[in-house]
């Protein structure tokens, strides 16, 4: 137990407080601001792992890293999208895991948000269309806010989820389709 | 792996890792098979091609590996309605690899299993992505499957679906539970959610860019996976990595598996009822990452090995920031790994959870980092030592318990020596180029790469097409192998523990369902 509460005191507190332009810390502390004015209490997001590869996963996973410390903004993962306020979908949404997502989509209470995570969930990344794949998350169900990077970083995880709850009319993902690939 | 007993020769298949090239008849297909059982070969992967417009029928590919390297046995099937014999009577593993076959290509072998693996009702069931006269239709809407599910009955058995969509930040995949009380009778796993069309995706792409597509068939595993292109890329072009290069991709494939044991250290202790230890380990997981990204440009470094080399040069400056990491981080590391072997109520939950002991662990083929927690002594980068293990020489980590705390230790044990590895890799780096051009690889021709990533040996088979096109690309995971282990591992097992024992594996479903 001692050496537990040394390692803890030895760490210290890692998350990132001091706010500077520019700086994903801004983030951080707006996003407290409004997740508190938006939404009274906290956000509580389900994921969806729609097709990825899994790289948007860990970078996921990242936000809840002492440094990001995402529940100490009052945003928490949360098991069933009957208890969500947002969906954060990562794709391409291969065409096995459609009716899956359809049917989360169907039981988050509304209102709710969409985020789409990833080149893939944006556009259908690398993989595209095809055969197995839908594409683009907004191919299925609609979305609110698409965050690109392959995968991208915990910082601009944050920025999308702050981006999709201040918005009053939400920007829908662009109307281009991606390349099929057949 | 010795097949002059059955009069059968092997022709050398060029490249890094020894590889021998055997045609073999339908009646020498099985014996082939067990002489490579009986003389300790392991099932690598098992694919088919589509060789009819080389008026070639199919091709099935077994690749076993042992100690003289890999073995590829090749079997002409004349046409898809003629069957091949069943592997999985000698290789157990073989069984879901013949039934993705068999959903893409549309050959079935003589198994009496004949469930559909990869195919969960979106496309018709007549149709195989991977014959080359395929065409998919924009009218094919996803459709509902019924799967039959092996049944328990008797007094109080029910069953517990679980999945696609899961309750934590996790890939989809469906777990079928036949149950008693809390107790496991039965863990039926049906994948195939994920499978999103990679190795036709990889017909569509040109050998030089293909890497990208390589390096996504598993994020977690992306350098490794990048590698084994790139290493079937160079085999076929007959090109040489320049020996900084080789340098730097070692190091990135070590920080791969430092990052991600670190991960699974955390999210082990998290998942015992230890949330201290998520917290301490994904700080130390940041660290690396924010690392990775000064250094090469990425967090997960997505896109750093190319064929030929690697896609930039490392800075003196990151090079000892990388070289000053290491001893840092093991400090940290010992500190916790005490932490964690005294935490009575964590080893309660770690101690004989999920065994996998080495007799069921030979028999069932498990392979990598779970294998090595079952005392499956096999390591590529000592059994086969390329540039430059062949200099900073790594130690194998084996444990012989096969529960979730031999797969902690092995975690501990491999996260130690990757960090010594990459210090030996920063003080050994030679200066000079880091990329070398790669000639157009001649169309026809098969190259593999062999990588031994965090989760265990990646594989890649990879055949050219005219003009630097892709004819036929086959990545594979080693959780083909390992999947299949962790329904056995569960058995007896409570299903509050399942998260544990599942994260002690820590498969990949998208490298998986391709």
């Amino acid at each position: 137990m001692l050496t537990i509460l040394r390692q803890i005191a030895v760490t210290g507190i890692k998350t990132e407080a001091t706010p500077a332009p520019a700086d994903e810390n801004v983030v951080v502390a707006r996003l407290q601001e409004e997740v508190l004015r938006t939404l009274g209490r906290a956000l509580t997001i389900r994921q969806v792992d729609a097709g990825s590869c899994n790289g948007c996963e860990l970078e996921i996973h990242a936000l809840a890293n002492p440094y990001y410390n995402i529940e100490g903004v009052g945003i928490r993962f949360v098991a069933s999208p009957r208890h969500a306020d947002m969906l954060l979908v990562t794709g391409p949404v291969s065409k096995h895991m459609a009716i899956a997502l359809r049917r989360t989509y169907d039981a988050t209470p509304d209102p709710k948000l969409v985020v789409a995570v990833g080149d893939c969930g944006c556009m259908g990344g690398i993989f595209g269309e095809s055969y197995a794949s839908l594409g683009r998350v907004a191919n299925v169900i609609p979305v609110d806010v698409a965050i690109p990077g392959c995968p991208p970083t915990p910082t601009a995880l944050l920025q999308g989820i702050l981006a999709a709850i201040t918005a009053h009319t939400p920007p829908k993902a662009e109307p281009e389709s991606s390349s099929r690939t057949e | 792996m010795n097949l002059s007993g059955l009069g059968l020769v092997g022709a050398q298949l060029p490249g890094a890792i020894p590889a021998q090239r055997v045609p073999v008849s339908s009646g020498q297909l099985l014996a082939a098979c067990r002489l490579g059982w009986e003389q300790g070969s392991r099932l690598v992967a098992l694919w088919i091609s589509d060789d009819r417009d080389r008026a070639r029928g199919f091709c099935l590919h077994i690749a076993l590996h042992d100690q003289d390297g890999v073995t590829l046995l090749e079997y002409t099937i004349p046409d898809a309605s003629s069957a091949y014999p069943d592997i999985s009577t000698i290789f157990p593993a073989a069984n879901r690899m013949q039934r993705a076959a068999f959903d893409l290509v549309g050959v079935a072998s003589e198994s009496d299993d004949q469930r559909p693996w990869l195919w969960l009702a979106s496309w018709p069931i007549d149709k195989f992505p991977l014959q080359r006269d395929f065409v998919a239709s924009p009218k094919w809407e996803p459709g509902e499957e019924t799967y039959s599910f092996v049944k328990v009955e008797g007094d109080g058995v029910h069953e517990i679906p679980v999945g696609p969509v899961h309750a934590g930040i996790i890939e989809p995949g469906h777990f079928r539970f036949q149950v008693v009380g809390e107790k496991v009778l039965r863990l039926e796993e049906r994948l195939g959610y994920v499978h999103k069309g990679i190795e036709k995706r990889f017909e569509s792409l040109r050998i030089g860019e293909a890497h990208r597509l390589a390096g996504r068939v598993s994020g977690d595993s992306t350098v490794a996976y990048a590698w084994a292109y790139a290493q079937a890329v160079e085999a076929i072009a007959d090109a040489a990595v320049p020996p900084r290069a080789a340098w730097l991709r070692a190091l990135a494939l070590e920080r791969e598996r430092i990052a991600n044991h670190l991960g699974d250290l955390g999210y082990l202790g998290n998942d015992g009822g230890f949330a201290f230890g998520l917290a301490q380990f994904s700080r130390l997981k940041e660290d690396v990452l924010r690392l990775n990204l000064a250094a090469f440009g990425h967090r997960m470094m997505m896109d750093y090995v190319v064929p030929g080399g690697v896609a930039s040069s490392l800075a003196a400056a990151h090079a000892a920031q990388i070289r000053e990491q290491c001893p840092a981080l093991e400090r940290e590391i010992r500190i916790l790994r005490d932490i964690y072997d005294e935490h009575a109520g964590l080893q309660d939950r770690f101690r004989t959870c999920g065994r996998a002991p080495p007799d069921l662990a030979q028999q069932l083929g498990l392979t990598g980092l779970c294998g090595r927690a079952s005392g499956q002594e096999f390591d590529l980068r000592c059994d086969f030592p390329l540039p430059p293990y062949d200099v900073i020489a790594p130690r194998k980590m084996t444990q012989t318990d096969g529960d979730v705390a031999a797969r902690v230790t092995v975690r501990f044990d491999e996260l130690l020596e990757s960090l010594r590895l990459c210090s030996a890799l920063i003080d050994g780096l030679s200066d000079g180029e880091v990329n070398a051009p790669v000639p157009e690889p001649p169309p026809y021709r098969l190259g593999l790469g062999f990588i031994e990533g965090w989760r265990g040996p990646v594989f890649i088979a990879l055949e050219t097409g005219p003009d630097g096109t892709i004819r036929r690309c086959h990545p594979h995971d080693p959780s083909w192998s390992n999947w299949p282990v962790l329904e056995h591992a569960v058995i007896g097992n409570i299903v509050p523990d399942f998260p544990l024992i599942n994260k002690s594996f820590n498969l990949t479903y998208s490298g998986h369902d391709l």
